[in-house]
């Protein structure tokens, strides 16, 4: 990909770096140059190429699902109306079968990960060095950048930071749920009196504060393992001989389909069957 | 793999998609499905009760028809005993007529008979006063056998 060629560690490499933006440790301000300049920003960095795409792609969901709701009819549908219903329908019917409480919330919640998280996940369908490639040619003919320093991570699903984003909103929604509809006391008890009754609180907590705490973890991890390691395989396949790579990467695109919508509803689903254990009493 | 910014980045973005999507995807579209369903309950509705009135409005025209029929050859069968008896009517007239004609020529008849009678007996009496006279050649005291003639006359 690069101008020299790579060896096989340094294509993988840069390709599983993120273009980050932040504080050097000497002060200034600035895109970091390799993986080390990026660790060494700390916390106080972002990720410009998952930050870009996620937020282009979210635009593009919610400007498809505006322009068609906007002359929705109740007469026959036609087009993207009836993609946007079939979506609509399908979210709804998820989260009526699983949700039986009443809220305004969780249906479009539901509906924006479906189709964001799938947005994201389908980026690694695109060839692993179409739009990196494409970036590197805007960096380096825009901004007279170093072509080996120019990195971009296209799928915001293969960055923690973005699956973790998302179920630290939902963790904070579950959390939210459980004391407005059992107040905070009963959302304490939850977590101290069961299962073991009151002389086993330490022991209850821990284990109910694990269980918890697993929800955004494995819902985050979930995601992002899965579609990292579809990634890295990408990547993978992307340096066997041209010739051969076909055999291998149409197999695994195919194969990835099934991957990416799947771990988009099963990112929804979880979301709404915690939502609504938020919501129930035991 | 650095935890960053971008989670928090992530999760802001995410809450406004959400928001987005909450207040102007989700109502139009959701509201628009369900007065869809809504319209085609009701469309649903309105064929099965269409094709009740149907089936309603054909036992009607039936039952119309029926009574109709009925009707008419209640009708016609009036309007024939009509008939026949205004047949009977006219031939009774017709008889009637007849028979008082036949009386009346009848008593006509009989009159003339008692006005020829009475008329030939007159000229009997005279008959025979002026057959006496030739007989008796003589002059027969006209009062005097008027009664006897008279007798004989009315013997006639």
């Amino acid at each position: 990909m690069g101008i020299e060629s790579p060896t096989a560690s340094s294509y993988i490499k840069h390709h599983l770096q993120n273009l980050t933006y932040g504080q050097h440790p000497d002060g200034t301000w600035g895109l970091a140059h390799d993986a080390k300049e990026a660790a060494d920003m700390g916390f106080w960095a972002i990720h410009v190429d998952t930050m870009a795409v996620s937020i282009a792609l979210g635009f593009l969901f919610l400007w498809l699902f505006r322009k068609a709701a906007k002359k929705i009819s109740t007469d026959t549908p036609s087009g993207l109306q009836n993609f946007v219903e079939l979506m609509v329908e399908f979210v709804d019917g998820s989260v009526k079968e699983t949700f039986h409480g009443k809220s305004k919330v969780i249906a479009p919640l539901a509906l924006t990960i479906f189709v964001w998280v799938f947005l994201m996940n389908f980026m690694d369908l695109i060839p692993v060095d179409f739009l990196p490639t494409a970036a590197q040619w805007i960096g380096v003919s825009l901004f007279g950048a170093d072509p080996h320093h120019v990195y971009f991570k296209f799928v915001p699903t293969t960055d923690i930071n973005a699956t973790l984003g998302m179920s630290l909103s939902v963790f904070a929604l579950i959390v939210f749920y459980s004391i407005k509809v059992k107040g905070i006391s009963g959302f304490v008890g939850e977590l101290t009196l069961q299962p073991f009754g009151k002389w086993m609180i330490p022991f209850n907590l821990l284990l109910e504060g694990v269980g918890l705490l697993a929800k955004p973890v494995s819902l985050a991890l979930r995601l992002f393992g899965n579609l990292y390691a579809g990634e890295l395989i990408f990547i993978l396949i992307a340096i066997l001989p041209w010739g051969l790579q076909w055999a291998l990467s149409v197999p695994w695109a195919i194969f990835h389909i099934l991957i990416i919508v799947l771990q988009a509803f099963i990112f929804m689903m979880l979301t709404i069957v915690y939502l609504s254990m938020a919501h129930e009493d035991h | 793999m650095n935890l960053n910014l971008t989670l928090l980045g992530q999760a802001i973005s995410f809450a406004i998609f959400v928001w987005f999507c909450m207040k102007y995807v989700w109502p139009p579209v959701i509201t628009a499905l369900e007065e869809r369903s809504k319209k085609i309950a009701d469309g649903l509705e309105a064929a099965n009760r269409a094709s009740r009135d149907l089936e309603l409005a054909q036992e009607q025209a039936t039952q119309i028809l029926r009574e109709s029929k009925e009707n008419a050859a209640e009708i016609i069968e009036q309007a024939n005993k009509r008939a026949n008896q205004m047949v009977d009517e006219a031939k009774e007239q017709v008889i009637a007529d007849g028979k008082r004609l036949r009386e009346a020529a009848q008593a006509e008849i009989e009159q003339d008979v008692m006005r020829a009678k009475e008329a030939l007996r007159a000229q009997v009496s005279v008959l025979a006063f002026a057959g006496a006279e030739k007989i008796l050649g003589a002059t027969i005291d006209e009062k005097a056998h008027s009664e006897i003639v008279e007798q004989l006359a009315k013997e006639l």
